[in-house]
């Protein structure tokens, strides 16, 4: 009786374990898929193609070409773009919330933060063509508003919820005891915000916007929209750009499956993929360190 | 006159952080006060519940409803049980080892991985391989893998708030691991549990990327009556009325009802979870 009892409990760890390992799996089963249906795009285009070519055109009459740099180019541009908004406006609001702020008007702007980031990216996606592509060119006298700038201020509000609660978090975490001693030894509020507080918050907060930056760089529907969608090579922040998601979004609906303009689309998944794999596990590394830190 | 300087300083920066809050909540101010005021006067009880009509020029929004709800309980089927499975496994059997580590690293990643690639892992595994053909079936599993992270975390805060004596009571009585975990820990933490799974679905109800090659359809004049149909889902009809459709001009109200419709649907799905959350507070099952 007891030995079955015994074998009984077993197994359901087991089956809790195989579940646990399910995680692990799924994650190694989207890497293999993307990297399985990818290598066969690589029997036409080469490698050094792919990588150096700066056209992308796999609808040319004569000779289709597949080259990477013009899609990774726009990607990053409203990318960076999006950060040189996002990280002052997020740090700034962070350390407003988390120093400055009345306990009120926290509890305001907190469940507003928490709605911004449900917000879906399609709703986003919109709100640029209605309202911030009128906007840019009405401002600029750019003809169209529908560019990469466009993206940029899209991709910075979908990263700042990111942004402004985990660095909030980490400023959260800095130890009472620091801000004590920079006030008693006679520094006021803003010094010690500004010297003690978020140098020592920094690691947490600069995890926060690496988590922001890969957020910005897989979002697919704003830039889908807001962007304008031109393949050529990207020139300027008010010209239309073609991000990465963007190509795949756009011509995985158009493609005849299992040709190599298909498989293309998944080599372009599979450098998304290891691009994003790259920025969590670094924002993992230095998170780690921050929490580290404060014991 | 030195001190002075100082103050006039933090005056300043104070002022600096001020404005990147106001600037932040602007920001969300106008993304609400836009879609509810330019939204609002395109619901109607028709809106809600008839099918686009001549060309989807005019008529509602009912199949878009209907199909995000079918997709959703998919992805609640698929979610729910192994979010779960995995968070019992990561609170009531891990140990601190290389494995559990690992686990954890795949869960902050999966969280990571762009909708866009679960959308052609989507098309890859379920549609494709799995021969399921774009459908509300394949839709529902890929966006179920993405919530799964979300599911994870989630079950796994609300395991975490059934204090330990809860356990070492049961197994001091005689029971066995599971015994204790089925009958002293998961009745109390089922609630929170909820709460988690409804984010999670609010979440994959404002999910594009994903539906886009799986099963969403451009337009559908009957209710999906299988899981292998095609379907119609809110944020992609939101999609097509903003930029595919062949009078994006004229269909501007039916888009920002749509987009009105899609966050009142996701904010009510979080005020469920609020609200489940603040009523479990108030029972004192859950601490903090």
């Amino acid at each position: 009786m007891t030995m079955k009892r015994q074998l009984k409990e077993k197994l359901i760890e087991w089956f809790f374990l195989l579940n646990g390992i399910l995680v692990i799996l799924i994650l190694g089963g989207i890497f293999i898929l993307l990297l399985k249906n990818a290598l066969p795009a690589f029997r036409e285009v080469s490698l050094k193609d792919f990588v150096i070519s700066p056209i992308w055109n796999p609808d040319a009459y004569d000779k289709p070409t597949y080259g990477l740099l013009p899609m990774l180019v726009s990607s990053l541009m409203v990318t960076v773009g999006a950060l040189i908004v996002a990280i002052p406006l997020g740090i700034g609001t962070a350390a407003y919330m988390s120093d400055v702020a009345r306990p009120r008007v926290r509890e305001i702007v907190k469940p507003l933060v928490e709605i911004l980031a449900g917000i879906p990216s399609v709703v986003v996606g919109f709100l640029g063509i209605v309202l911030v592509g009128p906007f840019i060119t009405h401002l600029t006298g750019a003809r169209n508003g529908l560019n990469a700038l466009n993206g940029s201020i899209l991709l910075a509000v979908m990263a700042l919820p990111t942004i402004i609660s985990l660095s909030e978090d980490a400023l959260a975490s800095v130890p009472r005891a620091y801000e004590e001693a920079s006030l008693a030894l006679g520094a006021n509020k803003w010094q010690t915000v500004v010297r003690v507080k978020i140098p020592a918050a920094a690691s947490g907060i600069l995890a926060a916007c690496m988590l922001g930056m890969g957020r910005a760089i897989g979002e697919t529907m704003t830039v889908l929209m807001a962007t304008g969608n031109a393949a050529a090579f990207p020139n300027s922040f008010l010209g239309p750009v073609k991000t990465m998601t963007s190509t795949i979004a756009i011509e995985l609906g158009e493609v005849a499956y299992y040709t190599t303009h298909f498989y293309m689309l998944f080599a372009v998944g599979l450098i998304l993929f290891i691009i994003t794999f790259i920025i969590n596990v670094i924002s993992d590394i230095v998170f780690h360190k921050h929490t580290r830190a404060q014991l | 006159m030195k001190i002075k300087a100082a103050t006039l300083k933090e005056f300043l920066g104070f002022l600096l952080l001020r404005l990147c809050m106001l600037c932040v909540a602007l920001i969300i101010v106008v993304i609400f006060y836009d879609i509810i005021s330019k939204g609002w006067g395109s619901i109607s009880w028709e809106f809600l519940t008839q099918p686009p009509v001549d060309g989807m020029t005019k008529g509602g929004i009912f199949p878009a409803i209907v199909g995000t709800f079918f997709v959703a309980v998919i992805t609640a089927v698929l979610s729910v049980p192994l979010g779960m499975g995995c968070a019992i496994y990561l609170n009531e059997y891990a140990k601190d080892n290389v494995l559990t580590r690992f686990i954890r690293l795949s869960i902050r990643n999966l969280s990571g991985v762009p909708s866009i690639v679960y959308g052609l892992f989507g098309v890859a595994l379920f549609v494709e391989a799995c021969h399921f053909g774009t459908s509300i079936l394949a839709a529902g599993c890929t966006l179920g893998l993405m919530t799964l992270p979300l599911t994870i975390t989630s079950s796994e805060e609300a395991l975490k708030t059934v204090p330990r004596a809860y356990r070492e009571g049961a197994l001091a009585l005689g029971a066995t691991k599971w015994q204790a975990i089925r009958s002293n820990v998961l009745p109390y933490s089922v609630p929170g549990m909820l709460t988690g799974t409804i984010l999670g679905l609010s979440r994959a109800a404002g999910e594009t990327a994903p539906i886009l090659f799986t099963g969403a359809a451009f337009f559908l004049p009957d209710i999906p009556n299988s899981i292998f149909s095609q379907f119609m889902a809110l944020p992609y009809h939101l999609y097509i009325m903003s930029t595919q459709h062949h009078n994006i001009a004229l269909v501007r109200p039916i888009a920002y009802g749509t987009a009105l419709v899609l966050i009142v649907l996701i904010f009510l799905m979080n005020l469920v979870a609020i609200i489940i959350r603040y009523r479990l507070r108030k029972r004192g099952i859950v601490h903090g």
